[in-house]
């Protein structure tokens, strides 16, 4: 097969170049043209002007810089503090669905479903609850950046637990019971149970759910969007928000936030490759 | 000794009612939790009966004789200039023609990356996984502009972009898929006197069904919920989506159209709800092989 297939170009030509072509337009090309634009001064393809490094300086100078690294920081703390609260939920929820009680298969179902939505939806209706609670304490959702916080962080939490839970579901019915009644005879007590097996064997359940909602919490726009707009002032503007808005809220910075992106892919890919490094030690183990 | 038995049968039968009890009140908890779970849902259902300034000011409170407004805000979401409409069947149009797009394309690239070892389908297979991890801002800008310069910037051309965009999880998981499916049974066929096209569509395509499934549903999902692709690519004066109309809803026109808002949304819910309850198992199997890629 393999030799005919290599020999005859129209098998190549029918297999693999529209998956090729399409892949050239969405993404190799527009990637390259990211990198080398990030260099230059531009507002259409047209007038595309090679300034150097400017744009990455500008990024860090007086104004712009602080609301960057405010941005910067708020997502990274939104990342770690919503993959902390989103595991240990979904965790808890997936062990306590994997007993024995009536109902747990509906309670599985209901959980999950905020996962179909998409982010505008869910930033949208939001938007409207915490509004709602807030508006009786004289404030809104964009008043202050903490409340930005805390919405976005119930927001996820509503989406993503459903999500998580399943995967640990999955995990948790891989162990046999034969092991838990192994340390059951041996004497161990639920909770030793909890800590010296169900987790040390849900572990690649668990380091994924990690990467997910770390890289989620970085990478997330539409509930940011929707949900608080940034906020005044940009006081719950994320590093995917602040990209934006830096491309199509002002004239003439697009290069800068051409720039911003380049260092966000690089943020993103640090962590998405230090999470497979980890991945890769441990299965080596 | 008797005696000694019938302590024992005593606990035992004590354990079994302790657990039916604790059994019942974890029911309980978990049935209240999901009341809560749900209610936002149930809130918007509620509201979309609402006038839209008694949605903004008490969002919790059930419609009465002043507030309620019956289908008004259905019709209004449907016969005025919001248009919801055209948005729909264009996210229909957009979704069913990428996904099954991308189906057909990256199912037969898997499997000639797979069965042709050469230098570059693998390096067409790891610039695909790279692409993976490359948030879409990165590429965001030049992308709007090289797809307005080709033109692809209408519903039934836009599922090129996302073949290109969407490449890569795809193809990741038909190609770890195709790993396992063993030489022989192609052989098989080939000795039959099938050629390469003839063994993909009648031998290898029906073996690939469940992870089809998978995908589809994963891509599903994205396409149907994607707010900022379809934003930048499409021509947002002629053709918008749900997701897009839903955002504008609140922005475009000065006063934001609560009630609008809210029959739309009612609108876009109640059949992913639907189908949800109906493909399940397949929605959570698609979860589960998608969470692998990490």
């Amino acid at each position: 097969m393999e030799k005919i297939m290599k020999k005859n170009p129209g098998y190549f030509c029918l297999f693999l170049l529209p998956t090729l072509l399409a892949f050239m337009i969405g993404f190799v090309v527009p990637f390259g043209m990211g990198i080398y634009m990030s260099f230059c001064k531009f507002n259409t393809l047209k007038d595309i002007e090679w300034v150097g490094i400017e744009n990455y300086t500008k990024i860090f100078m007086a104004d712009e810089g602080e609301i960057f690294l405010n941005s910067f920081w708020f997502t990274a703390l939104f990342a770690v503090i919503s993959t902390v609260a989103i595991n240990v939920i979904a965790f808890m929820v997936a062990v306590l669905l994997t007993k024995n009680f009536g109902g747990t298969n509906i309670f599985r179902t209901i959980f999950f479903m905020p996962n179909l939505l998409g982010g505008v939806l869910l930033g949208t209706i939001w938007k409207i609850l915490l509004n709602g609670v807030l508006v009786t304490m004289r404030e809104t959702l964009t008043t202050n950046g903490t409340n930005g916080f805390i919405g976005l962080l119930i927001l996820m939490i509503w989406q993503q637990v459903g999500y998580m839970m399943i995967i640990y579901v999955a995990g948790l019915q891989g162990i046999s019971d034969d092991l838990k009644e192994a340390a059951k005879i041996d004497g161990a007590n639920s909770k030793q149970i909890l800590f010296k097996i169900t987790i040390p064997l849900v572990m690649p359940s668990i380091s994924m759910c990690t990467f997910l909602t770390l890289t989620n919490g970085f990478k997330l726009f539409d509930q940011n969007l929707t949900l608080t707009g940034g906020g005044l002032k940009h006081n719950s503007e994320m590093l995917a928000l602040n990209i934006y808005n830096t491309f199509y809220s002002r004239v003439g910075w697009k290069g800068v936030g051409q720039a911003k992106a380049v260092l966000f892919f690089l943020l993103v890919g640090a962590i998405a490759i230090a999470q497979l490094k980890i991945t890769q030690s441990k299965e080596a183990d | 000794m008797a005696d000694n038995n019938a302590t024992n049968i005593k606990s035992a039968d004590q354990i079994k009612v302790k657990r039916k009890i604790s059994d019942i009140i974890f029911t309980i908890v978990f049935t209240v939790i999901s009341i809560f779970w749900v209610y936002p849902l149930v809130m918007v259902l509620i509201n979309s009966f609402k006038t839209k300034l008694s949605i903004g000011s008490s969002p919790f409170n059930l419609p009465d004789e002043t507030t309620f407004v019956g289908l008004d805000n259905y019709d209004q979401a449907v016969n005025t200039q919001m248009d919801f409409i055209s948005a729909l069947i264009n996210s229909l149009i957009i979704t069913i023609c990428s996904v099954a797009l991308i189906l057909f394309c990256t199912s037969m690239c898997a499997y000639f990356v797979i069965r042709v070892n050469a230098w570059y389908t693998k390096a067409f297979y790891y610039l695909c996984l790279f692409s993976m991890i490359v948030p879409f801002q990165m590429i965001m800008f030049p992308l709007s502009k090289v797809t307005d310069t080709l033109g692809l910037n209408s519903p039934f051309l836009i599922p090129i972009v996302y073949l290109g965009f969407g490449a890569g999880t795809a193809l990741f998981m038909f190609t770890n898929f195709l790993k396992s499916v063993p030489l022989e049974i192609e052989e098989a066929a080939m000795i039959d006197g099938c050629g390469p096209i003839k063994t993909f569509f009648s031998v290898v395509l029906p073996i690939m069904k469940p992870t089809i499934i998978s995908v589809g549903i994963l891509e599903t999902m994205w396409i149907w919920n994607d707010y900022l692709l379809p934003y930048l690519v499409l021509n947002i004066r002629y053709y918008k989506t749900v997701p897009i109309v839903i955002q504008y809803f609140q922005g475009g026109y000065g006063q934001v159209e609560w009630g609008a808002i809210m029959a739309s949304m009612v609108i876009t819910i109640t059949p992913i709800v639907i189908l949800y309850l109906c493909l399940q198992k397949h929605i959570v199997k698609g979860v589960l092989s998608g969470a692998v890629k990490g």
